[in-house]
């Protein structure tokens, strides 16, 4: 998402997941919504019955790759070096949109000279696409009349995360595919309220809506709201939280419905971090790997059992409403109050709806957002006042980048941080299957889920099984350089030679005991979708 | 000119429509209620029913309202004698091939058949003849086919073919023997069907019904509470059947924004884990290597002391808080404030980069 704030502005998608079935030319990076997020997949395919052409990005031939127009089968992080190479083909036909680009962006010239790098000899080599294939795909989507690019954690789940969805926003820019309805970029959220969460700023360097927490006027705001000075200093990541815990720097955390010894990549250094604090306390509505660690444990409350709004992946705040009592008798936002209170700062708040009203007061992109608004209907995000629409498609005329420009942003391919060799000779890629979530703590107390899909398994091609002389049903041990798991095969022609698939739903087969320490630097976000493994039957 | 309002009337009543709307859209919108069966806003309009028949003034015939185009002064009927009758001796011929069961059927209060059956005054009595004995389909976690209650309206096979793509249904057999089943008959597995449930959300009767909430509760004995899916982040809407303070059952919630009452295997029926017995149910604190429960008052009183106390000794660099993307927005905004204000530094972080 940082990617997209640096090219465009907001760290958001740009348009609705209603505009879909207006495509013309679907660009799906990435993404494999058919599992992961099936209602969107939905709203493809009305586009597709409607003749939209499919062009999907994908190492994995997914459920849309095997229907599209154009699959760009490329070797797992190598990204950039594939669209850079789609737009040095638009750029050499002459297939770029070039008000546009005059108009409405800046850095043309830098982004032209590094793309030229890429001509299509040396991207078949990087990413191991045809030619043709690269440019038909550039074809079909410069020249679509409406074309959206989306996308999801196969873009930003690599060590260079945030360049590659950079890299996205250049070619919708070249293109002239964004501020428009049914075009512009969807980055699909794989959680619930990750736009939320950004939005309200718990995140060390922006205060709610993304105000920025080293202006002084923003401070001077919060100061003014909430009483105390507020520190100008940029926080910590989670990440460097728990590597100065290791370091015996870190004391003290409060995680709320958060499992990071689970989910989080190379989980050993994780748990080591989280021994080392002195005072642990985790809220969660089950015990987790994370709890395991933990001083004090604390109930949670499910979404059954609140008030409240999550904000989809379009921005669209919507209420989550309490069905049942909390089952320990306080939600999450109580108890953050009560702990405040007790710690000599006083926190009252009736209902949620009054946290809301302070919000709206507080964040510009919020502001005309309101319970009772939202009672009638729901609301995209920005709506800065009480009368305001809401919005559904991003930089009509303006990008909310200082001048209003969009930035292009000259970009090199650099590989996965980890890298196939001859002891570990597999890339590994995880991701999602449609039956599970997460960490499973969920889906995985559902008796006719477990009933369906009760264990990993293993994607892995047919030529690599025959290579291994392993077959379907067979279990293998799978192990990187940090760790080793035992897996259940399933033999498909979903991954390609080379590389294998694993979900990370399953505590007993844990993915992310293999998955690397390699992560975005920008972000901080994790390197999930490739890691070099070995697979062997003992 | 393309935007131009087509003028008609309906029952008398002028109505203002867009070119492209049938007759069942200007209805709907001039707020007259016309049956249907085979209909679904999430569907092309099938015409199959033929409950939603009507009279149209200079035409012979009678036109099912889902499937024609207005046209400009068009004049329509759509409750005379003769609609009225004709719509009735369908629903008698359905009824006539129905096990007419709906003491004990799931669908009750919540059946399209029944309440036709109902306004219409119709029973099952008057075309006795050879009727369908098919065995019911509990061949799997989620869905319960009864295929004795189908009324081929084709709902659930176009739902599962046009909508969501999978092909795991399709009308089989013909004539009488017709019915809408999997391929060769087999189960349903995850090898052809999905499990979203898009083919009970859109069955008028109680052909297709949810497993898991079969025999907890009628619809009208159920508390319908509207909210937001908290799984990923597409948002889809929908209903929580509440009965005895317990989640029951998932609906689908038409009007939805983002899904119009679609939803995935996981929206429709992942909900057990709010009232699974592995849930946290007390505050636990750590005391000597052993987890004892708590109350809330000592879980918060030891919260707050500890913190301050590693707080004073160590300073604002060393305490922090990581949020929660499964959280809601309020929460997320407290723990923000929580750590600027309490903690006094900016150490906070949500796994929304993860």
């Amino acid at each position: 998402m940082a990617g997209l704030a640096t090219s465009l502005g907001a760290g958001a998608a740009t348009n609705s997941l209603a505009q879909m079935p207006d495509i013309d030319t679907i660009f799906l990076f990435g993404s494999n919504p058919t599992e992961a997020h099936p209602i969107v997949s939905i709203h493809l395919k009305k586009a597709l019955k409607k003749g939209a052409r499919l062009v999907v990005g994908d190492p994995r031939q997914t459920w849309m790759a095997k229907r599209a127009d154009v699959w760009l089968n490329l070797k797992p992080a190598t990204n950039i070096a594939l669209i850079n190479g789609i737009i040095n083909v638009i750029l050499e036909k002459g297939w770029e949109n070039k008000e546009f680009i005059n108009k409405r962006t800046e850095g043309f010239d830098e982004l032209r000279a590094k793309v030229r790098e890429y001509d299509l000899k040396t991207v078949e080599k990087i990413t191991g696409v045809s030619g043709n294939a690269i440019v038909e795909a550039a074809r079909l989507y410069s020249q679509a009349k409406n074309g959206m690019i989306v996308y999801g954690l196969g873009v930003t789940e690599h060590n260079s995360g945030t360049e590659n969805s950079m890299a996205i926003a250049n070619l919708a820019l070249v293109c002239g595919q964004i501020g428009r309805p049914s075009t512009g970029i969807m980055a699909l959220r794989g959680q619930n309220n990750v736009q939320g969460a950004s939005d309200l700023g718990p995140l060390p360097a922006t205060f709610p809506g993304y105000q920025s927490i080293t202006s002084a006027e923003a401070r001077e705001k919060f100061e003014k709201a909430w009483g105390v000075r507020m520190s100008p200093e940029i926080g910590l990541k989670s990440v460097e939280m728990l590597e100065r815990a290791c370091e015996g720097k870190f004391k003290g955390i409060f995680i709320l419905g958060e499992d990071p010894a689970q989910t989080d990549p190379n989980v050993h250094e994780v748990r080591k971090a989280l021994d080392s604090l002195e005072f642990l306390v985790v809220q969660d509505i089950f015990h987790t790997e994370t709890t395991k660690h933990a001083h004090v444990i604390l109930p949670g409350a499910s979404f059954a059992e609140k008030d409240g709004t999550f904000t989809n992946g379009e921005r669209r705040v919507q209420r989550i409403r309490k069905a049942v009592e909390p089952l320990a008798g306080r939600a999450e936002w109580q108890v953050i109050c009560e702990i405040a209170t007790r710690m000599g700062y006083p926190m009252h708040y009736t209902h949620p709806s009054e946290i809301m009203d302070e919000i709206a007061s507080l964040t510009p992109i919020y502001g005309g957002i309101s319970y009772e608004r939202l009672e009638k209907e729901s609301l995209q995000w920005p709506c800065p006042t009480k009368d305001h629409p809401g919005t559904t498609t991003l930089y009509t005329d303006l990008f909310s980048r200082p001048g209003g420009l969009a930035k292009f942003m000259a970009l090199d391919h650099k590989g996965s941080g980890e890298v196939p060799d001859s002891e570990y000779p597999y890339v590994l890629v995880t991701g999602r299957i449609r039956e599970h979530y997460n960490n499973g703590s969920m889906t995985r107390r559902s008796p006719g889920i477990m009933e369906l899909v009760p264990e990993e398994l293993l994607e892995i091609n047919a030529e690599d099984a025959v290579k291994l002389k392993i077959k379907n049903g067979d279990k293998v041990f799978v192990s990187s350089r940090r760790g080793k798991i035992r897996v259940k095969v399933r033999v498909t022609d979903r991954s390609q030679p080379g590389n294998v698939f694993l979900s990370f739903h399953f505590p007993e087969a844990l993915s992310n005991l293999l998955t690397s320490e390699h992560k975005d630097p920008i972000t901080g976000t994790p390197e999930y979708k490739a890691c070099a493994v070995k697979i062997a039957k003992k | 000119m393309s935007d131009k309002k087509l003028k008609i009337t309906i029952n008398g009543k002028k109505a203002l429509c867009g070119k492209h709307e049938t007759i069942l859209d200007a209805a709907k919108k001039a707020g007259v209620r016309i049956p249907t069966l085979c209909y679904d806003e999430r569907l092309e309009p099938y015409g199959g029913c033929r409950l939603c028949i009507v009279e149209v003034k200079d035409v012979p015939r009678p036109l099912p309202a889902c499937t024609t185009r207005v046209k400009d002064g068009m004049e329509v009927f759509t409750e005379t004698e003769e609609v009225r009758r004709l719509r009735k001796n369908v629903l008698t011929l359905l009824l006539s091939n129905h096990p007419n069961d709906c003491m004990t059927c799931e669908a009750t209060g919540n059946c399209g058949l029944q309440s036709l059956a109902y306004e219409y005054g119709v029973d099952g009595k008057r075309y006795a003849g050879e009727t369908w004995d098919l065995p019911i389909r509990d061949d799997n976690p989620f869905i319960i086919f009864e295929p004795n209650k189908c009324i081929l309206c084709g709902r659930c096979v176009r739902i599962c073919n046009d909508v969501v793509m999978a092909g795991t249904i399709e009308l089989s057999g013909r004539g009488f023997d017709s019915v809408p089943d999997t391929a060769f008959g087999k189960p349903r597995t995850l090898e052809n069907c999905e499990f979203c449930g898009q083919c009970v959300s859109t069955c008028p009767t109680g052909a297709l019904v949810d497993k898991k909430g079969r025999g907890k509760g009628r619809a009208y004995e159920m508390t319908k509470v509207k909210t937001t899916c908290s799984y990923c982040g597409t948002g889809c809407n929908f209903f929580l059947n509440v009965r005895d303070g317990k989640v029951v059952k998932v609906t689908s919630d038409f009007e939805a924004p983002v899904n119009q009452g679609n939803l995935c295997i996981k929206g429709r029926y992942g909900y057990d884990f709010i009232h699974s017995s592995e849930r946290i149910t007390s505050p636990i604190i750590k005391k000597g290597g052993r987890y004892v429960e708590a109350t809330w008052d000592e879980a918060l009183d030891l919260i707050a002391k500890r913190f301050s106390e590693v707080l004073a000794q160590h300073g604002p660099s060393s305490v922090g808080a990581f949020s929660s993307a499964r959280c809601t927005n309020e929460e997320n905004f407290l723990v923000s404030k929580l750590v600027r204000t309490v903690f006094k530094s900016n150490n906070v972080d949500c796994c929304a980069r993860v």
